[in-house]
């Protein structure tokens, strides 16, 4: 049994489903996080298990208690909302104990964990400070240092980062992740930031129009999608047409067309393809040889980039698809060659 | 220099915003019972002579009139001014439109439609009267000061107390209340200035209950009694201004910079 567990949930509000019987397993002390586009149902499945939202059918379930029918007031999980909801009547001190008031704590207790929970965020001395004296990245610290001092069982994190600055927000990455393993709670956040949710969390989870997609490792996701959307939404990728020819053990013949007939690792095809089947083959720009053995290609466009230079390349004449590499290449001409252990298999729809 | 010119300008509008008004309370110390200069000598009987059992009962009818106004038409405000923030409502704006929109009618249009309607539903005129005129008054206000209110309050808030372990009377006690007191208390003070002031509607509604307004203006025709009247308004002029200032500190209380990412 999972710590948190979410089985079968859908909601709608009226319309068509806006979860749609999600099946969710976090771990204790995971930092997973929830993927997608806006409008996707993130938002409200995390809701959902903070209280706000009740589900329509499903259980969700923390520490083995089912949740359904528990208050958000009464449930082990806190958030950090997006607007952060820093109480503005109450200063830093105030607002990180407004959730300690049920424990009766005495004075000196209370102070206590409320400054060791600024010390965690690092606002110690600003307990003081009146909430609109903050800004956006002091707001972040207070709102996760008041949800994080009632010790919940599972923090919920509502796109906490939307708000800042691209170097805030970089800076608030790594501190995040420190704190959460410092802290050792379970994390789940939700984003649409693909960057943010590979480089913070232990899995992911890709949502798309109130299904989950795929959940993996975010190394598993970027390198073996098991469709084309999460290839889409994960990174740049380039895809080709293809069929199955043939399957053997450990391996799987494709004919890619352009690409001429490749043998690719079963592991790097999605589990629910068979032989014949009409399938998308994908690559990487990065896993692209610019300058191998292989197809000829005419470069349209060349970006460089510092270490690394971005291009736009014309395959036959038609097909444009993007590689990245260390050197330029010079002229317009230009040889690509596609690791075929680098190839991903997808479904095409 | 520029500054300088600025400066002047500055004290002559106001000269000519508060001169007149402070005219008031000049004579009203003055010992003549003919209001022009030059000012003839100190006294203070007019103030003496406001002790008379006919005004005291206007001035009754009128704090009963202006604290039920000012009670109702904060009601009534909160609960519009919740609807209309917290809400998808269809038709908001023409219903906002249409609460405003006494405002923009002539009150002495308003008296005269008012007492219409009163006479031909053969209601009697009375203080009650008054103050449901009021009401039509006050409720824009009250409406005006809570919607802003309302506004510069993130719904989140509320849902970060339930998260944070509180129910709901204690969020309201925690988080809505001190956060809508001000609103609340301005509004209040508002209406019911608003209401205090109001001569038009409460001349035609107020049928041989006079609130003050309309005492003021039936003493206005005895000159004998003018200087009092002076002396009526000095302190009224002065009970308000205190009232709006209080009102406009309480109203921008805690009103904070627009939240980021909000």
């Amino acid at each position: 049994m999972s710590f948190l567990a979410v089985s079968k949930v859908s909601k709608s509000f009226g319309g068509p489903a806006i979860v749609d019987a999600v099946d969710l397993s976090v771990e204790r002390g995971a930092f997973f996080a929830l993927l997608g586009p806006s409008g996707c149902g993130k938002t409200t499945l995390l809701r959902m298990i903070a209280g706000f939202e009740t589900p329509d059918s499903g259980t969700i379930t923390i520490d083995g208690a089912v949740m359904n029918a528990v208050p958000p007031n009464l449930r082990p999980t806190n958030m950090v909302f997006q607007s952060y909801a820093i109480f503005p009547h109450l200063n830093v001190f105030d607002n990180i104990a407004y959730g300690l008031r049920k424990l009766r704590l005495p004075g000196d207790e209370l102070r206590r964990r409320v400054e060791a929970m600024l010390a965690t965020v690092r606002l110690e001395g600003l307990g003081g400070r009146a909430a609109d004296q903050l800004s956006g990245g002091q707001r972040q610290r207070v709102a996760l240092a008041r949800a994080l001092v009632r010790q919940p069982k599972v923090l919920l994190l509502d796109e906490p980062l939307g708000a800042l600055d691209k170097r805030l927000r970089e800076t608030m990455q790594i501190e995040l992740r420190a704190i959460q393993r410092k802290v050792g709670i379970t994390f789940l956040l939700v984003t649409h930031d693909q960057e943010e949710a590979l480089s913070l969390s232990d899995r992911v989870a890709v949502m798309s129009g109130g299904r989950i997609l795929q959940i993996a490792s975010p190394r598993e996701l970027y390198e073996r999608p098991n469709c084309r959307e999460v290839a889409d939404f994960i990174g740049e990728i380039n895809f080709f047409h293809a069929t199955v020819k043939g399957m053997s053990d450990g391996n799987v013949t494709v004919n890619a067309g352009l690409l001429g007939i490749v043998t690719l690792p079963s592991a790097n095809v999605a589990p629910s393809i068979t032989a014949g089947d009409h399938i998308l083959l994908a690559i990487r720009p990065e896993h692209i040889r610019v300058g191998g053995q292989g197809v000829a290609g005419e470069i349209v466009t060349a970006t460089f980039l510092g270490e690394r230079s971005h291009f736009h390349v014309k395959i036959a004449g038609r097909t444009e698809l993007v590689a990245v590499s260390g050197q330029a290449p010079s002229g317009k001409d230009v040889m690509l060659a596609f690791p075929a252990e680098k190839l991903i298999a997808v479904p095409t729809l | 220099m520029k500054n300088r010119t600025l400066l002047v300008y500055a004290c002559f509008y106001l000269a000519f915003l508060y001169l007149p008004v402070l005219v008031l309370p000049l004579f009203s110390f003055n010992n003549s019972a003919f209001i022009a200069f030059p000012l003839t000598g100190f006294t203070t009987r007019w103030y003496g002579a406001l002790a008379d059992s006919a005004l005291q009962q206007a001035l009754v009818n009128s704090l009963r009139v202006g604290i039920a106004a000012a009670l109702l038409s904060t009601l009534l405000g909160l609960l519009a001014a919740k609807a209309v923030t917290r809400y998808r409502l269809k038709g908001r704006n023409a219903a906002l439109g249409l609460i405003s929109l006494p405002l923009f009618i002539p009150d002495i249009v308003l008296g005269i439609s008012l007492l219409l309607l009163v006479g031909t539903m053969g209601l009697p005129l009375s203080l009650v009267a008054v103050m449901l005129g009021h009401l039509l008054i006050c409720v824009p206000f009250s409406l005006a000061v809570l919607i802003a209110r309302f506004e510069g309050f993130d719904r989140n808030l509320e849902e970060a107390s339930a998260d944070l372990g509180e129910d709901g009377w204690m969020t309201f006690w925690r988080v809505t209340c001190p956060l809508m007191l001000p609103g609340i208390v301005a509004s209040l003070l508002l209406t019911f200035i608003t209401s205090f002031d109001e001569f038009l509607v409460a001349y035609f509604l107020s049928g041989t209950e006079a609130t003050l307004p309309v005492y003021i203006w039936s003493q206005l025709r005895f000159p004998a009694r003018l200087p009092m009247v002076l002396a009526l308004g000095t302190i009224i002029l002065a009970v308000s201004v205190v009232l709006v200032v209080l009102a406009e500190k309480l109203r921008n209380q805690g009103v904070k910079k627009p939240m980021v990412g909000a």
